[in-house]
């Protein structure tokens, strides 16, 4: 991988990019298992229990096992990175994310060559999650992702914003961030890792699988069916502000566009 | 109790309601200003504006049935309610022509290619004639033909409802909710009309 932070090209080095506000950040959210509006789960997932917390590790490992949070962060060095966030929906923000590559984390349960994709789940505790007394989908969240994007340095494993712990509504203690796929695969409070031969099932597909594709990388010459992908709303310049262009690869096509030589993206969206 | 409400009722002035229904997005836009709104003003003010139409309308469709099965008589405030829906659509449809989208050709591709806009938007051109005809002068004029241009109020309503189901991710109740208590409104006419048309041929 690249050597940390100062190793990374262009588009993905911190200074170009202003950070949104905590305020944004915070209390914007979609985490559904606290329900469907933005303001849910700054409202209600507090109450959540973040720890003590394990992530379990299976499949296609050398050493599969529960793997503690508090372990784990004594093993991994923890890096800062300022990433365009892009959401499906067609807004964006720009989050000052701290974590470690989920690279490093696969290191440590060892990824067998048999391997070829990565499953990941987010908690499902409905006493917890009052969203989930609805089905809006099919619980628990489900994502993945291709071993080749999981190994990618850019994909990150989060475990605080601006400096600080993730907030619950953030997807505490420890979540997922692929900057250059819609947001949505960036999944949450994750308790299961799982490695495996076949593309897993992923949660927004499974329910409409028209609408989202397994890659959902960030194209703005792929539309989503209800709305046009070419361009997004930045948060936090107001209600007057100017819709920008997306980027391909949400601006991270010189690190990752490799990843897809030679794959019809319209078809594998 | 119901003849209570009734006389409060007909104190009520309807400019009272058309005075707050103008202020509230006034409000509105001054929050979204002022930071009020949260992370995404553009979508908040597009989204209250288009469920408080929603509600408005499923309130002007409530007037009769709430005669005729409560006794509670809010006819006098139809016209308000109908021209405070369509003024609450119009505002909707102008936040996300100016603040969201912007780009005319996105405009035009969206009203053409996603269903849930092109339905959205054929609500929206049944309200004008209902609005421009909101007047007593068109009302005079128009006579018994006034009533049957009315009756596009129904299909409006129902593509209003189908517009927010349209556009929810996953599986959401509240669009749903909305949508059913349209249909059961408009089924509650369809009823009735039945019943007087078996009535009638009865006599």
């Amino acid at each position: 991988g690249l050597a940390g932070f100062g190793g990374l090209p262009g588009p993905a080095r911190a200074e170009t990019l202003e950070p949104n506000s905590w305020e944004d950040v915070t209390n914007y959210c979609n985490y559904y298992e606290f329900g469907t509006g933005k303001g849910d789960p700054a409202q209600y997932a507090g109450q959540l229990t973040t720890a003590p917390w394990s992530v379990k590790i299976d499949g296609m490992v050398e050493r599969p096992g529960d793997y503690d949070f508090q372990q784990i962060l004594g093993e991994m060095t923890l890096e800062e990175r300022i990433y365009r966030f892009r959401c499906v929906e067609a807004w964006s923000m720009v989050v000052p994310w701290t974590g470690f590559e989920l690279a490093d984390l696969l290191a440590l349960a060892g990824v067998k060559s048999e391997a070829k994709y990565v499953a990941f789940e987010t908690l499902y505790r409905p006493s917890e999650m009052p969203g989930t007394a609805y089905r809006v989908l099919d619980w628990p969240y489900r994502e993945g992702l291709r071993l080749d994007e999981a190994m990618h340095p850019l994909t990150l494993m989060a475990t605080g914003i601006f400096g600080k712990d993730l907030p619950n509504q953030n997807g505490a203690p420890l979540r997922l961030v692929v900057p250059w796929k819609y947001g949505f695969k960036s999944i949450k409070s994750i308790v299961r890792i799982t490695l495996t031969d076949k593309e897993p099932q992923t949660s927004w597909n499974m329910a409409n699988a028209r609408e989202y594709g397994f890659y959902s990388n960030v194209n703005p010459e792929v539309s989503h069916p209800r709305w046009s992908q070419a361009s997004e709303r930045r948060l936090g310049g107001g209600l007057f502000a100017s819709r920008q262009d997306t980027l391909m690869f949400n601006g991270y096509g010189d690190e990752v566009a490799s990843l897809y030589e030679g794959m019809d993206l319209a078809k594998f969206f | 109790m119901i003849d209570a409400i009734n006389t409060a009722l007909r104190r009520l002035p309807t400019w009272v309601l058309y005075l707050l229904g103008s202020l509230y997005p006034v409000w509105l836009l001054y929050l979204g200003m002022t930071g009020g709104l949260g992370a995404d003003p553009v979508k908040a003010l597009e989204h209250e504006l288009g469920e408080r139409a929603l509600q408005l309308l499923i309130l002007g469709l409530a007037v009769t049935p709430l005669r005729r099965f409560v006794g509670v008589n809010l006819i006098r405030f139809r016209r308000a309610l109908g021209v405070l829906t369509f003024t609450y659509v119009a505002l909707h449809l102008l936040v996300w022509l100016l603040l969201d989208v912007q780009i005319v050709s996105q405009i035009l591709a969206d009203i053409a290619k996603r269903p849930y806009i092109t339905i959205g938007m054929a609500g929206f051109v049944l309200m004008v004639p209902l609005a421009l005809t909101s007047n007593d002068a068109s009302v005079k004029r128009l006579g018994r033909k006034w009533k049957r241009l009315h009756l596009l109020t129904y299909p409006a309503a129902f593509l209003g409802g189908l517009h927010y189901v349209m556009l929810a991710k996953g599986f959401q109740i509240e669009p749903l909710i909305y949508l059913t208590v349209i249909v059961v409104l408009l089924a509650l006419r369809l009823f009735g009309f039945v019943v007087r048309s078996f009535v009638a041929l009865r006599v």
